[in-house]
């Protein structure tokens, strides 16, 4: 960060701006981590009856702070819960319909959105085996998608080494051509950017950028030509509130580090 | 890989279903005996997911017994995937997810066996693994599903799926083949002699993998009375007729958790990371060696983790049950 009054992680940005981007009533599919701290702290803002899903079976959970879980599994996903169901339920609701935002954190991005979480190089080859798809697949290929990820060139790719995660694969209708005609990628957040998608090329384009970065250290930090919304979004500075919330729900930095 | 090897043909599930002994009979027997009921090559679906619910007792019992190359599914794999390749009790995996846990990074023992070749890991989507289940827990040979197309997920097993065009509407779809393991191994809060069991919180993909399977091992962290299964029906998860063995073992999922009795032992998670963090095989090997052959009971593998950690992990565990 470029001024010493910013004081907060590039973590506690994303959640911030994540959060941002929820909207009230919405059902909300989503990962540990970034995912869950902002999905709850838009419920805390603007968003009270924002209902978050985990993938272990969850609907409508809330964390208790300084309580997260390790992962979308335990026992503290499920505090204060409506109901915990199988995990192939939980995943059915995403193909039924019920679901606005499926929302994750991301290793390796590519101009069309699509994630890779499961080889470096090539899948026969490889130079490392990631852990692969879990849930990931599954949300992407069914609902619209907000990924959280830390904006470096080695992750933001021209193409990823493989598509564990659908964005709009090749580019214009090739997604819905490929069988998934639900769903997409919406929104890339990250400590630099807020991005999104061209209605027509499918092309990852710039939308706003977060307090002081400029264009060149986003265009730096890609791997490939990035598009820019010729009048980007003005983006608040996280507020006092906001960072006080997510330091109340992670004061071990488990997930804001 | 022909239609046959990977559908179990219907008319055989039949059969082998009816062959089982269905009776209301007690079924109590130790962990090292209902190790005997799994044999060598045979597919053993594990129940659970990442950190909960995983039948570790069962797991280290079968580590002891020196079982090979047995076929793992799971929906997500944890360490008890890392320990299974190590010991060489498994070179095949099929799963959707394969770390430790997101906290601790890429499990670098899965890496090791991939990475060489040395065994296989079949990567389908969570909920691909989760309908393969079903289909088997229903006595179909497939599930159509939306999820998978367009993704070198769906690419990569592309020679185990078909894809159709939905008859009624035209639109593609995925078939997933389903899955008969030859065992499950189900870890519970508490079932009867007869293996009527009850589940508590997240159930995971547990009652599909019971279903499925041709053989299902419990483990529980108590028995209690038939008398008691009755008043409560409703919490019944798994009937006895699809159990073959009923093992008690309290604590029978450390370090890992289970729902309302205790959470992850957070201590040993991190000193096992640790022990992986260098050379990931050799540290594997060396935490077999101190939990897994050197203990001789279920209770000495949980002395070595500690008394201070069981009693705190129990606390934390049963804290949802506070408010």
């Amino acid at each position: 960060m470029t001024e010493p009054a910013a004081a907060y992680t590039a973590s506690e940005l994303l959640a911030v701006m994540a959060s941002r981007l929820l909207r009230d009533g919405q059902i909300v599919f989503a990962g540990v981590g970034v995912p869950l701290l902002a999905a709850t702290l838009a419920q805390r803002n603007h968003a009270p009856h924002l209902t978050i899903l985990f993938e272990g079976g969850t609907i409508g959970p809330f964390i208790v702070p300084g309580e997260l879980p390790p992962s979308t599994n335990e026992q503290r996903c499920t505090r204060r819960a409506n109901m915990v169901l199988p995990i192939t339920d939980v995943l059915l609701l995403l193909q039924r319909g019920y679901v606005d935002v499926g929302f994750m954190g991301g290793a390796q991005i590519d101009r069309f959105g699509n994630l890779n979480s499961s080889f470096i190089g090539e899948a026969d080859n490889p130079k490392i085996r990631l852990p692969g798809s879990g849930g990931g697949n599954d949300i992407s290929s069914l609902t619209d998608m907000i990924v959280a990820m830390k904006h470096e060139k080695r992750r933001f790719v021209e193409k990823v080494d493989f598509i564990t995660s659908p964005g709009w694969i090749g580019g214009g209708g090739t997604r819905a051509e490929r069988g998934l005609p639900q769903g997409g990628m919406w929104r890339v957040v990250t400590d630099l950017a807020i991005m999104g998608f061209d209605a027509n090329s499918r092309e990852m384009k710039v939308l706003g950028l977060n307090p002081g970065v400029s264009r060149e250290q986003v265009e730096d930090n890609t791997g490939f030509r990035l598009a820019f919304e010729a009048r980007l979004e003005t983006i608040e500075p996280p507020r006092q509130q906001e960072l006080a919330v997510l330091r109340e729900l992670d004061p071990q930095r488990l997930y804001t580090a | 890989m022909t239609s046959a090897a990977l559908v179990a043909p219907y008319q055989d599930l039949r059969r082998e279903t009816l062959a089982r002994d269905r009776g209301l009979r007690e079924k109590v027997m130790s962990l090292d005996a209902a190790a005997q009921l799994v044999r060598d090559g045979e597919h053993v679906a594990i129940g659970g997911c990442t950190l909960s619910r995983t039948p570790m007792a069962m797991i280290w019992a079968l580590i002891r017994a020196k079982r090979r190359k047995l076929t793992i599914s799971r929906s997500i794999t944890s360490t008890e995937g890392d320990l299974l390749l190590a010991a060489g009790v498994s070179n095949h995996v099929i799963t959707s997810w394969f770390s430790q846990g997101i906290v601790w990074g890429v499990s670098k023992v899965m890496r090791h066996y991939t990475e060489r070749k040395l065994a296989r890991f079949d990567e389908w989507s969570h909920m691909s693994i989760g309908l393969r289940y079903r289909a088997g827990a229903m006595g179909l040979p497939f599930m159509p599903s939306r999820s998978m197309l367009g993704s070198d997920v769906g690419e990569r097993v592309a020679d185990q799926t078909k894809t159709m065009a939905c008859p009624f509407t035209g639109e593609p779809l995925v078939l997933l083949p389903a899955l008969n393991p030859d065992v499950a191994l189900i870890h519970v809060q508490r079932c009867d002699a007869f293996g009527n069991a009850q589940l508590d919180g997240l159930q995971f993909m547990d009652i599909d993998i019971a279903m499925a399977a041709k053989r299902v091992i419990l483990t529980t962290e108590r028995i209690i009375t038939n008398a008691q299964i009755r008043r409560l029906p409703d919490a019944t998860r798994i009937p006895f007729f699809a159990v073959e063995a009923v093992v008690e073992v309290p604590i029978g999922c450390a370090p890992h958790e289970c729902y309302g009795v205790y959470e992850p032992f957070f201590a040993a998670l991190d000193d096992y990371a640790q022990r992986v963090a260098g050379d990931a095989v050799a540290g594997c090997r060396q935490y077999l060696e101190e939990y897994y052959y050197a203990p001789t009971s279920w209770p000495e593998y949980l002395s070595r983790i500690g008394m201070e950690a069981t009693l705190d992990a129990c606390r934390r565990g049963r804290s949802v049950y506070n408010d």
